[in-house]
């Protein structure tokens, strides 16, 4: 699987209260909303501007802070299809994964990329091709990369479970730190 | 081969017989918490087509990060919580009012020395005061270890921190911590399991050594671990003993409670069976780096706007011009803290144009608060006292600070916009520094109020 997009690049230890701030966390329910808010105290021009197949490129400790899945959510739901970093907060790393957004780490990427150009990344051949040059990551273990080819934690225990069989609806993403 | 604290505990929760750091196994959590983000875990595994949570007594729920309600919108979240436990039949469930989930879960002994705890909350590295191996984790894995008993687990490599000798007059484990993660820096713990050694942690009282691993989640780490001694084997027995709740074990031994009087000897019985089951790492364990600190040389320290490792030391800052003081949370919230902040303010009134708010951590600090004739103390200086639970220390309500404004806070996190506003600052602090800015109105040292 390839993913192309521009690439939004930030800093070192960017936390998830800047992310989706603390104060929305049990009253911004909508996904569309969550959007809004997201990176509203770093970035104010993100929500408005970030298109469908975007890219964030993180500095070193991406998403420290809080647990709360909505600072993965928030960028999901504004159509980021992958967020690379130097390095990730643990608790982040896990939401990606269980939220069907592939984290990669991959420092020398990072450097390389400038803000707003279209980068590519290859998830097959774990690279990125960017406009500095090609870049290799490690790539996930085989158990978590089946949870994002599932869509997340939650698809893949409908699966196990037969929810789908039964006609349960997916679960609306809100609330909760 | 020798073994650290994480790879003994975390193959003790996945059943097996030894792991090794970078192994990952299915772990079985002995306890798993959640707050008022309950509701939305519910819904989700409403979703995932399991009727029954498989082990109801594994769970802890408390209500205390939005108590009492300030919405309509949070009060009907705490109503479905409180329709799921009862659905469910979660037994260890905690009201508005009786505290934050940390301080709660302490107090009620909910979780032993060795045991693992997985929490939907970035703080649950807080258990490691105890001995016991706390980690937080997503809402979506809280819903999966509902329905299935296990998640997958990283066994983390270690890192050692060794205190020596004991802290000066005024110089708190809040300050230890605020210098730890200076130095380390907000990533220089990440992914890394920290086990704390040194003769300075076990002549800290109990209340101070609970500030420690909740403090280190600050760092980056997994979880962090101190070495569980009589006091704390003591102090658990005791709230066991006392404890009407059920119980919250998996196969491991079952320790016994009862409402009736408890004699010595059932103590002395609780004890030994709750200190057999503590984990210590062995002599000759591998760990990726050691620090050493030694005490005596610490000072008080202030973490200043807006990272919690963008620290100073307290000489630094003082005189910056403070609104509000915050007292609370689950870092620095106890009768401990209080009592430091009650010495500071008796007879004394708050500076005006700054404004004091007190947020015991649990109903049972309160309560002793009150005893103690700490809360008069307070009231009589001109403070504000708020109900146990979270306060405003991530912007739900209750003190939210207004652009431009300066909180001091005895809270674990500074970042911008946590307190409601990206325009106001926060800086964290000890207790005393805390009281001792209020009578000020700007950041005091606590010995020139």
């Amino acid at each position: 699987m390839i993913l192309r997009g521009r690439a939004w690049k930030y800093g070192d230890d960017v936390n998830t209260d800047v992310i989706f701030p603390g104060k929305y966390t049990y009253t911004v329910t909508d996904p569309k909303e969550q959007a809004q808010h997201a990176l509203e105290d770093l970035d104010p021009n993100f929500a408005g501007n970030v298109q469908p197949g975007d890219i964030i490129a993180g500095g070193k400790n991406w998403g420290n802070g809080s647990s709360r899945e909505q600072a993965v959510g928030c960028l999901k739901y504004s159509g980021i299809t992958a967020i690379m970093a130097k390095s990730f907060g643990r608790i982040y790393f896990r939401n990606a994964v269980n939220n069907g957004l592939v984290p990669i780490t991959c420092a020398a990427a990072v450097d390389a990329i400038q803000n707003g150009e279209t980068v590519e990344i290859d998830l097959d051949a774990h690279t990125v091709n960017c406009a500095a040059g090609a870049f290799d990551f490690p790539p996930l273990s085989p158990s978590l990369f089946a949870i994002i080819q599932a869509g997340g934690l939650i698809q893949m225990l409908r699966k196990k479970f037969g929810a789908d069989a039964k006609r349960l609806p997916m679960p609306e993403m809100k609330g909760g730190e | 081969m020798d073994k650290t604290f994480a790879e003994k505990a975390l193959a003790r929760a996945a059943g097996l017989k030894q792991v090794v750091a970078g192994q990952i196994v299915d772990a079985s959590p002995d306890v798993v918490l959640s707050h008022d983000n309950t509701a939305a875990i519910a819904r989700i595994f409403r979703a995932l087509g399991v009727a029954r949570v498989k082990y109801p007594e594994r769970m802890a729920i408390t209500l205390d990060h939005a108590v009492p309600a300030p919405t309509t919108q949070h009060a009907a979240n705490h109503a479905e919580t409180r329709k799921f436990v009862e659905e469910m039949g979660v037994k260890n469930f905690f009201e508005v009012g009786r505290g934050i989930c940390h301080q709660v879960l302490s107090e009620e002994a909910l979780v032993l020395p060795g045991q693992l705890i997985l929490g939907a909350d970035s703080h649950t590295t807080h258990y490691g005061w105890m001995g016991a191996f706390g980690a937080g984790i997503g809402r979506s894995e809280v819903a999966a270890l509902w329905a299935t008993g296990e998640l997958w687990m990283r066994v983390p490599e270690s890192l050692k921190i060794v205190v020596t000798g004991k802290l000066p007059r005024g110089v708190t484990a809040k300050d230890l911590c605020l210098r730890i993660i200076g130095d380390l820096g907000a990533d220089g713990g990440l992914y890394a399991s920290v086990e704390f050694h040194g003769d300075a942690i076990s002549k800290m009282s109990l209340e101070s050594r609970m500030v420690i691993p909740n403090m280190m989640a600050e760092c980056g780490v997994k979880n962090a671990w101190l070495m569980p001694d009589d006091a704390v084997f003591e102090y658990l027995a005791v709230r066991k003993s006392k404890s009407s709740k059920s119980q919250v074990t998996s196969s491991k031994p079952q320790v016994t409670s009862r409402r009736s009087q408890i004699s010595k000897s059932e103590i002395r019985n609780l004890k030994s069976e709750i200190s057999r089951n503590a984990i210590y790492p062995d002599n000759e364990a591998r760990y990726i780096a050691e620090y050493r600190y030694d005490a005596k040389t610490l000072e008080p320290y202030v973490a200043c706007p807006h990272r919690v490792d963008n620290v100073k030391p307290l000489s630094q800052v003082r005189g910056t011009r403070v609104q509000q003081a915050f007292l609370g949370t689950c870092t620095n919230g106890r009768i401990e803290d209080l009592k430091a902040a009650a010495e500071i303010l008796r007879g004394k009134k708050i500076a005006r144009g700054t404004r004091l708010l007190v947020i015991p951590a649990s109903s049972e600090v309160l309560s002793d608060a009150l005893a103690r004739g700490y809360i008069k103390i307070f009231v009589d200086a001109g403070g504000v006292i708020g109900t146990p639970g979270c306060g405003p220390c991530m912007g739900n309500h209750m003190g939210i600070p207004a652009p431009g404004e300066v909180t001091i806070s005895s809270a674990n996190r500074n970042f911008r916009g946590r307190m409601g506003t990206r325009d106001a600052e926060i800086y964290l602090a000890n207790p005393a520094v805390v009281a001792a800015s209020a009578v000020a109105g700007y950041i005091a040292d606590p010995r020139e109020v």
